[in-house]
């Protein structure tokens, strides 16, 4: 594949750097004729008593300069550099990478397909695979679920029973390997502020906060209205649309009546980034059976 | 005094002072940052102490606040003086500092804002780059204005370097910063993706190698030979290593990019092209060292040679290390880790820091009439200073970065990546309060010397040097 838009710049290229560091060696070669005359000035004098020797060129340091462009010309015969002529090697970055891959697959796969086999429960036994599973999680998940996987505001806390999209090992695989997103529509512009306080306040008094009770039971006809079809009429969300559970306690985007006013006025996308294109099948199986594992010891 | 029978020493000496001031603020704010890095508490939670907003505003600050005045107030001394011909345009050269002081201003207040284009070493927005533009048109006028006057036909070898430094500069400049402005802060590339990367780094590679690199090579021309009262050791060699610096630094940009989405054939050429930049630029090393043969007893009692010439040390050095890490392979572990920052500081510190410090102490007294700088043991208390700040801060970022390199691509016998990014930066805590240290120390040589500076010229009255008809040898 060329990456060129027609062939006149290929040849361009190729041209100019060819003859570019051609043009050097022909240059220092040029200049490096032996005057008779040594270590004598060249005759100029300015600002009073400024002047040049006129020494030859040291001749390791035109040495030095002959081979660098020696190195450069044989380079260019190996590897890609002249237009799109691609090199006796047939070296790319990119099949480098890939070669790297292989190599990395082909040693450390017998090990990993070893657990690809195993159900996640089964998998979450072994120390060995949890220790795999462990820094596949410290690399990849730790940047936003912390270390310790207890997460942060904004960030689910992985080692705690509540799960947004469900627990099972399914759950979790699913959510790793193609991401989750989840939207909460803005309600501020439908209630108006009063009743977005309301209704916040219901939604305090579900999970037995401290709330102001008629605010609340104003609050509850409309939470019956706008948001039951996403949380459920209880309030326990729903894991298939990634509705939290509103009766736990646990807040993911902070609790009080400032926080989820804000979350009813404005709403909210979160978003788990995919991440099958990232880590190989076998990789995403060992860390699922971790993150599995910290909120299901195995017996 | 404005007159044709004398130097312009005016603006000389406002660059001048200007060169000791900003370099005491960009380096402080290098500190500061530093410090943000061992105690990131030290923002105070204020958006415009942040690091991603003062760390530009140092390397700004540094580059073209105090390495820009240093080669305005050079430049101009030594184009006057080597061409024996008074400044091209007394007023013209006043607009070039008050404008340049503007735009040093200017980006000390945008962008600790957060106005930026996002642009590395070019962040300032197009209101400003405009400023720019014009200060520069200005420069080239009252430097090549100066150069045709003069009045001694060969053109001496500081002014090829100051020459180039001018004209390449503007070109990366107006190049690099084409912008499509959305309003009056704001302003989007003219490039995209991968063509944008590589304009970026055919700029910021160039601003190393023309702002940072010829410019001082034009200081070192001058002021070594001055200093040493030696002639310049090989004026052939200065023929070929300046041919050969300002045509393959053109090429070596793509260094920057090496396994990016930059095609292979680019990153290849950036590569070669910088392995023949070693011998080049180590020329002008060598002709900077070499003018000291029969003066090296001068070294002893000189302060001002010490810095001249220990700035060549470093500028060798870094200038060979440059080459080993624009190698694929070798710039695969050193890419993206403090190795980097290493480099360019013993490039920033050891070379335009001590080079600039030098001519600064050796010009001061001259556009003050002065014989000599109020304490000399100043200047030595300074150098000493400098160099061991500088070995501390080098060192301390090769091995941070070494480490870096190797804990990121570290993998266990279960093929997973040893350690995690964060124990990596955990790793390199102790390096970072070795580097501050280091930068600490440099900021203290600095402020010896705006003290010695003051002391200086305190009470002085400013002078300008009559013209003295050209010598014939």
């Amino acid at each position: 594949m060329s990456q060129f838009s027609n062939s006149f710049w290929d040849f361009y290229i190729a041209v100019v750097s060819l003859a570019s560091i051609l043009a050097c060696g022909v240059f220092l070669k040029m200049q490096s004729v032996r005057k008779a005359v040594e270590a004598d000035t060249t005759g100029h004098v300015w600002d009073e008593d400024l002047q040049e020797y006129n020494n030859p060129m040291p001749r390791w340091w035109a040495w030095l300069f002959y081979v660098t462009i020696a190195f450069s010309l044989g380079y260019l015969v190996l590897y890609p550099g002249l237009g799109s002529y691609g090199g006796m090697l047939g070296w790319t970055q990119i099949g480098q990478y890939e070669q790297e891959t292989r190599e990395a697959n082909a040693q450390f796969g017998p090990l990993h397909e070893k657990y690809a086999k195993l159900e996640i429960a089964e998998v979450a036994k072994s120390p060995e695979a949890l220790a795999i599973g462990q820094k596949l999680f410290l690399n990849a998940c730790s940047q936003c679920h912390a270390s310790d996987a207890r997460g942060s505001r904004g960030f689910p806390n992985l080692t705690d029973k509540d799960w947004l999209w469900g627990g099972t090992p399914e759950a979790i695989r699913t959510s790793i390997a193609e991401g989750r997103r989840a939207v909460m529509p803005p309600f501020g512009p439908t209630l108006g502020e009063t009743a977005t306080r309301e209704v916040a306040h219901y939604v305090l008094s579900l999970s037995g906060a401290a709330h102001d009770q008629t605010a609340a039971s104003r609050g509850r006809e409309k939470f019956a209205q706008l948001c039951t079809a996403c949380h459920g009429a209880d309030g326990k969300g729903n894991p298939a649309l990634g509705a939290p559970n509103l009766t736990d306690g646990i807040w993911l985007h902070g609790s009080g009546e400032a926080a989820i006013v804000e979350q009813i006025t404005k709403g909210r996308q979160n978003q788990m980034p995919a991440h099958k294109d990232l880590l190989s099948e076998t990789k995403i199986h060992l860390l699922t059976a971790y993150v599995y594992s910290l909120s299901a010891p195995p017996r | 005094m404005s007159t044709e029978g004398s130097y312009n020493y005016t603006v000389v000496r406002q660059f001048a002072i200007m060169t000791v001031v900003w370099g005491v603020v960009g380096m402080l704010v290098g500190v500061v940052i530093a410090a943000q890095l061992l105690w990131p508490e030290l923002n105070f939670d204020v958006p415009w102490l942040s690091y991603g907003r003062l760390r530009p505003l140092h390397t700004n600050a540094v580059i073209f606040a105090f390495g820009g005045c240093a080669l305005f107030a050079t430049s101009y001394y030594v184009v006057q003086r080597t061409c024996h011909a008074r400044l091209f345009g007394d007023r013209l050269a006043a607009f070039t500092f008050w404008g340049w002081q503007a735009v040093i201003v200017l980006a000390a207040v945008t962008l600790p804002l957060g106005y930026t284009s996002g642009k590395e070493y070019a962040e300032l927005e197009w209101p400003i780059d405009i400023l720019i533009t014009l200060v520069w048109v200005a420069y080239a006028v009252v430097f090549f204005g100066t150069l045709f006057k003069r009045r001694i036909a060969h053109i001496y070898v500081a002014n090829w370097f100051f020459g180039a430094f001018i004209i390449t500069v503007a070109v990366l400049h107006i190049v690099n910063s084409a912008a499509i402005p959305v309003s009056l802060w704001k302003s989007y590339s003219a490039y995209s993706g991968a063509q944008d990367a590589m304009v970026q780094w055919w700029y910021g590679h160039n601003a190393v190698g023309f702002f940072l690199t010829a410019g001082f090579l034009g200081m070192m021309y001058y002021f070594i030979p001055k200093q040493a009262e030696r002639p310049v050791y090989s004026y052939r060699l200065s023929v070929v290593h300046f041919w050969a610096l300002i045509f393959t630094y053109m090429w070596a940009g793509p260094h920057h990019l090496h396994y990016t989405a930059l095609p292979d054939w680019a990153q290849s050429l950036g590569m070669l092209f910088s392995l023949i930049l070693l011998a080049p630029s180590w020329g002008g090393m060598i002709n900077g060292i070499m003018t000291l043969s029969g003066a090296w007893h001068k070294l002893r009692t000189d302060p001002i040679l010490k810095f001249l010439v220990v700035s060549l040390s470093f500028y060798g050095m870094s200038t060979f290390e440059g080459p080993m890490m624009s190698i694929k392979t070798v710039n695969a572990l050193s890419h993206y880790t403090d190795w980097t920052i290493g480099h360019v500081h013993s490039g920033a510190l050891g070379w335009v820091g001590l080079v600039s410090i030098g001519c600064i102490y050796h010009l001061v007294p001259r556009l003050f009439g002065r014989t000599e700088m109020h304490s000399v043991r100043l200047i030595n208390t300074h150098f000493w200073i400098a160099t061991i700040g500088i070995v501390l801060y080098i060192a301390a970022m090769w091995i941070a970065g070494v480490m870096q390199g190797l804990m990121w691509r570290g993998v266990s016998a279960d093929g997973t990546l040893t350690y995690t990014f964060v124990e990596s930066v955990k790793a390199t805590y102790p390096f970072y309060a070795i580097r501050l240290l280091g930068g600490v120390l440099y900021l203290a040589g600095m402020l010896v010397m705006l003290y010695n500076v003051w002391k200086t010229v305190a009470g002085t009255k400013p002078v300008d040097a009559p013209i003295p008809a050209p010598a014939h040898a």
